[in-house]
Parts: C-alpha cells; sequence; structure tokens
C-alpha cells in the first residue's frame, strides 16, 4: 500500500516539476498546462492543510487542556490521581473515585460484551451462509449508530426499573454472599451502566473482531481441516491466529466504554463512592464532567475538571493507538504470508 | 509376473475399465473414482472422471489451469464441499465409500498438503507437527515427541529443525516450510496423500527435495499430485492423468504417456502446443 502510493506520488511530482522545468514549446497549449498544473498543485496543497489540520488539532487540544489544568495539577499534583474526596464546598478535588467508576463500569461492560461479540463475529465469519451474514452486520453496524441519550432513556424507562424489581434481588437472594451483589436494589448504578455500555460496545468488538477473523487467510482452515480438525478444532486455531487482533478488538471497545458519557450518566446514579457492590451507584470521569462543568464556580473546580478531562484523553487516545496498532499488524501479518 | 498378478486378483477389485487403456492392467487399488461429477453452485468442473489409483504409487495429474485437476484432488478428501461445492458419484478408499465417512475422519486417512505452505503461525514447529496428533487425542508427551520426530525425519526435515523445535512454524524457509506442512501431514499416519501442486511455490533446490520426498513416500503411501510442471510429473510419478475442460483424456503409466500418448490433445499438451 504505503509504496504503491509513494510511487504515484513521485510519478506526479515528476510530471508536474518535469512540465515546470521545461515548458512547452506550443504556443496555444503552453498557457492551458500550466494553468491546469496550477490547480492542481493548489489543490495538492490544500488537502495537504486539511490533513496536517488533524494533526494539529489534537496537540492543541492537548496542550489546551494542559494549560486549562495548570492550577490543579500545581495544587494536588499526583495525589490528584490517589485522592477519593471530591468536595466542592472545602475546594478539595481528587480524581480517584470517577477513575474507579469509569474502570469498573467499563471492565463490566468489556465482562459482558466479550464473549457476546466474538460469538457473533465467529458466527459471522466462520459459519453464516451468505444471505444470513449481511443482514446480521448490518444490524449490528446499526446498533452503533443509535445516539447514545437512546441508550440512556432505554436504561432508565426499562433496564433499570427491571434490574430493580426482577434482576437485582434475584441476585441478592442466589448470590448475595458475594461483596459485588449487596446492598439495596437501586437499579441505578454499577450493573445499570456496565449493562448499557455492554449493548454499545458490542457493534464495534463484533464488526473489528470480525475483520480480523476474515483477514486470517482460506488456507489456514484448510489446513485445519485436512488435517481432521472438526468445525470447533478449526475454529479455534483461527481463533488463535487472530488471537492479538481480538485483543485489539477488546482495547477498541474499551476506549469507547471509557469515553462514553451520556447514557452512563443517566444511569450510573451520579454518587462519588467507591463501593465492591455492583448494586451501589457510582460516578465515571466522563459523567462529572458532564454534570458539574456548568456549575463550577471557583477557578480550582473548573481546573480539576480539565484535569479529569486531560486524564481521560490520555487514557483514551493510549487506548486506542495501542489498540490499532494491534490490529494493524495482525492484518498485516496475513496479508504478507 | 503379469499373469501370477491377474491369477491373484481379488474378485472384487475391478479390472481398469478406462477405455482409453492400452493394456489392461491390475492392480490393488487404493483409491477409486466412478463417474465423478464435481459443480460450483451450477458450473460443472469435473465430467464423469473414473480414475483408479494403485496402492503404494504415486500419480500425478497434469492439465493446463482450470482443467479440474486440484478439483479432482479436493473431490477425493471431501474439501471440495468446504468450498461449497457439490459432487456425485462414487469415490472409493480401498473399497469404502466416502461418502459413508464422516468427512473429519476421511480427512485423517487421506492427508493433504497445499500449493503454498501453510503452517500455523502462532505454533512453534514441534506444535504444529503434534497439531493433528493433538486433534486425535494424542496428549502424551513421549509418544507424542516420538511422532513428531519420526514425520519430521520422514519429511526429511528432522536434522536441519531439530535445535529449533520450539521457534515458530513459519520462520523457516519456504521449503522448509512446505516440508514442514507435509510432516504435519504424515504426522496423523494417513495412507493417502494429496499434494495440491506441493512446489509450484518454492526454488528450484527446494522443488528438487520435495520431489526426492516423495519418491521416498511412496515406499508407505499412496500419493497423488498434482503439478503443471510436465516435467516435475514425469520425474516423480508413476502413472499420470492428464485432464483438459474436467475430463480425464487419458490414463497411462508415465513413461508411456510422455513417449507415446494415446490421444491428439495429450500429445498437444505435453509437446506444449496448447496450455
Amino acid at each position: 500500500m504505503t509504496t504503491i502510493s509513494t510511487h504515484t506520488t513521485i510519478l506526479i511530482r515528476e510530471r508536474t516539476g518535469g512540465e515546470k522545468s521545461s515548458p512547452p514549446e506550443g504556443v496555444s497549449t503552453g498557457a492551458k498546462h500550466r494553468n491546469a498544473n496550477l490547480g492542481d498543485a493548489a489543490f495538492k496543497i490544500v488537502t495537504q492543510i486539511f490533513a496536517f489540520l488533524v494533526f494539529a488539532l489534537v496537540f492543541v487540544m492537548a496542550f489546551e487542556m494542559y494549560r486549562g489544568s495548570e492550577d490543579s495539577i500545581k495544587k494536588f499534583g499526583w495525589s490528584f490521581l490517589t485522592n477519593t474526596v471530591w468536595d466542592p464546598v472545602k475546594d478539595e478535588y481528587g480524581a480517584l473515585v470517577f477513575i474507579f467508576g469509569t474502570m469498573v463500569s467499563s471492565l463490566l461492560a468489556l465482562f459482558l460484551a466479550l464473549p457476546l461479540s466474538v460469538g457473533v463475529a465467529i458466527f459471522l465469519s466462520e459459519l453464516a451462509p451468505r444471505w444470513l451474514e449481511r443482514p446480521v452486520s448490518f444490524v449490528i453496524e446499526l446498533l452503533a449508530a443509535i445516539p447514545s441519550i437512546v441508550y440512556g432513556l432505554w436504561g432508565i424507562f426499562v433496564l433499570v426499573p427491571w434490574l430493580r424489581t426482577s434482576v437485582e434481588p434475584a441476585l441478592v437472594k442466589n448470590l448475595g454472599f458475594l461483596p459485588f451483589f449487596e446492598g439495596p436494589p437501586y437499579g441505578f448504578g454499577m450493573l445499570a451502566a456496565g449493562i448499557v455500555l455492554a449493548i454499545m460496545v458490542i457493534p464495534i468488538i463484533t464488526s473489528i473482531s470480525r475483520d480480523v477473523l476474515r483477514a486470517i487467510p482460506m488456507a489456514q482452515r484448510e489446513a485445519a481441516l485436512a488435517l481432521g480438525a472438526t468445525r470447533w478444532e478449526t475454529t479455534k486455531i483461527v481463533l488463535s491466529d487472530g488471537k492479538s487482533g481480538l485483543l485489539g478488538a477488546t482495547l477498541l471497545g474499551l476506549g469507547r466504554a471509557v469515553g462514553e458519557t451520556m447514557a452512563v450518566t443517566m444511569v450510573i446514579g451520579n454518587r462519588p463512592e467507591i463501593s465492591a457492590s455492583l448494586f451501589a451507584p457510582g460516578y465515571t470521569m466522563a459523567s462529572v464532567i458532564a454534570n458539574e462543568f456548568a456549575e463550577a464556580t471557583s477557578e480550582l473546580y473548573t481546573s480539576s475538571l480539565i484535569e479529569l478531562a486531560l486524564l481521560l484523553f490520555v487514557i483514551t487516545v493510549l487506548l486506542n493507538g495501542v489498540a490499532r496498532i494491534i490490529v494493524w499488524s495482525t492484518t498485516k501479518k496475513f496479508k504478507t504470508v | 509376473m503379469q499373469e501370477m498378478v491377474i491369477e491373484e486378483r481379488r474378485a472384487d477389485v475391478p479390472l481398469i475399465i478406462s477405455s482409453n487403456r492400452t493394456t489392461e492392467r491390475t492392480m490393488d487399488v487404493k483409491v477409486a473414482t466412478k463417474n465423478v461429477d464435481a459443480f460450483f453452485g451450477k458450473t460443472q468442473a469435473l465430467h464423469g472422471i473414473s480414475l483408479d489409483v494403485p496402492r503404494n504409487t504415486v500419480v500425478a495429474i497434469i492439465g493446463p489451469s482450470g482443467c479440474g485437476k486440484s478439483t479432482f484432488l479436493r473431490c477425493l478428501n471431501r474439501m471440495h464441499e468446504v468450498a461449497g461445492g457439490t459432487r456425485t458419484g462414487t469415490i472409493m478408499v480401498d473399497g469404502d465409500d466416502i461418502d459413508h465417512y464422516d468427512p473429519v475422519v476421511l480427512r485423517r486417512r487421506v492427508g493433504m498438503v497445499f500449493q503454498k505452505p501453510n503452517p500455523f503461525p502462532t505454533m512453534s514447529i514441534f506444535d504444529n507437527v503434534a497439531a493433528g496428533l493433538r486433534l486425535n487425542g494424542m496428549v502424551k508427551k513421549n509418544t507424542l515427541s516420538e511422532t513428531v520426530e519420526r514425520s519430521l525425519r520422514q519429511a526429511a526435515l528432522f536434522d536441519e529443525v531439530k535445535d529449533i523445535l520450539d521457534r515458530s512454524g513459519v520462520s523457516l524457509s519456504g521449503g522448509q516450510q512446505q516440508r514442514l506442512c507435509i510432516a504435519r501431514a504424515l504426522a496423523v499416519d494417513p495412507e493417502v496423500i494429496l499434494m495440491d501442486e506441493p512446489a509450484s511455490a518454492l526454488d528450484p533446490i527446494a522443488t528438487a527435495k520435495i520431489e526426492e520426498l516423495i519418491q521416498a513416500l511412496k515406499k508407505n503411501y499412496t500419493i497423488i499430485i498434482v503439478t503443471h510442471n510436465m516435467q516435475q510429473a514425469a520425474r516423480v510419478s508413476d502413472e499420470t492423468a492428464f485432464f483438459y475442460l474436467g475430463e480425464l483424456i487419458e490414463f497411462d503409466e508415465t513413461d508411456r504417456l510422455f513417449t507415446s500418448p494415446q490421444k491428439k490433445q495429450t500429445e498437444d499438451y505435453i509437446t506444449g502446443r496448447f496450455g
């Protein structure tokens, strides 16, 4: 891919360069040619600027967030990450509760979404007949297009009441001895957030896992089948070939879950406390920023919220970067084999 | 010698009925196909192929691209249906109809080596060879490593890899990878080995090694090899079948087929007039 594109660029450059250095002798056509080349050059420069702007945007954002959070960084230092107190009245801010909320809700979402997503991906890439594969893929990708507020609303009106009246009491009755299922069943809380997030990350994990599995050459499956492997044994070999790509897909899902704001804010309960119980309300980094930014009165308050945003930014950039690299390297590995 | 064989011929082993045979010969048939038609959707790829492969011989299948030779090979271990193809007619291995087998069981008896080396990239050299054994439920450490070593020796690869058995299979050269795939196929102790242009992706030296190997393997196995390299067919095989447009044009002893072909199409092909 890259070699081809550089090659074409060189070709284009040679052509334009060549014409510039030795303008055609023909009187009538000369001017026209030069105009056409000018247009091309301008087009190239403009698109290059746009491409560069994307990079600039990321750096400017990071820099601005850093500047905005300087007060808080100076005041609290690293203890910002380990302090569990978030008290606007005393003007003391620590992020640990929100980091905890974000991580627990996201990991819970992955725990719920991963088996389902990989299962669907295996079905789509290995087993589904073509007439079924397309509509299923389409619906899965459609899930990703639903606005998160819709998930949030569904969470409030359908999921939360159902959890409160049916699921959580049942869990308490049967598994109440575990610390995860303690306390009063509110409905609103970590569990609700985890479930809503799980539904929201299923499309991304599924579609990337499916692409990863599809990138594994048919020859691998045939090799296994020809050895007398069953369908399931063949799939196991395909999965082990694609395991790093599946890890990448998972991390991309995690990145999505970590940053998700609206739906989570609507169902998580928004109380800054750390509890082992999944029934207890929690608070995520994204939710606290969305909820409190408008009423942040002191400079330090604002600055602390911006520092939370910076933290979220760094986490998601790292997650997505690592995940993309992993996915690329697996799909590329098999293209060269 | 010839008469003796005829006298000893078992009643259930049919005579060779291929019409274009110059002489009727008898033999111990390992793989027998009768009126095999194969399809991809509505396209017919094979037309009534009847061909008997004797035990412990190397049969080469030659013919121009798209003549159905690979399809025929893939019918023999029912890999044709994996890609969505269909087939009619009967194929027998040792007199057993392969349609009465679970394909999984059949493929353990009829192994296959593919055109491009396809070792499992996440597995070590050892694990690649052991893969089929583990599928068969062999997990004992010492029996495993004995079989792995034996298979690698049979594939003439053991001396080159004995110190790097835990390295990835894809770290080997192309020719070594292909011999690794042959070792992998041998490890499950098949009776028949199908080879689909096993040397076409390899350099001449690696090719020579594979060809030598095929000669050595025929003592214990029945080998059917598809190739579009006629010299290769002439070098390695005892009998050669010429396919054209999905039909079996001629099937005869390799020497005879290449020196005095009975059909005009065969002659045209081997003299390079088409294909």
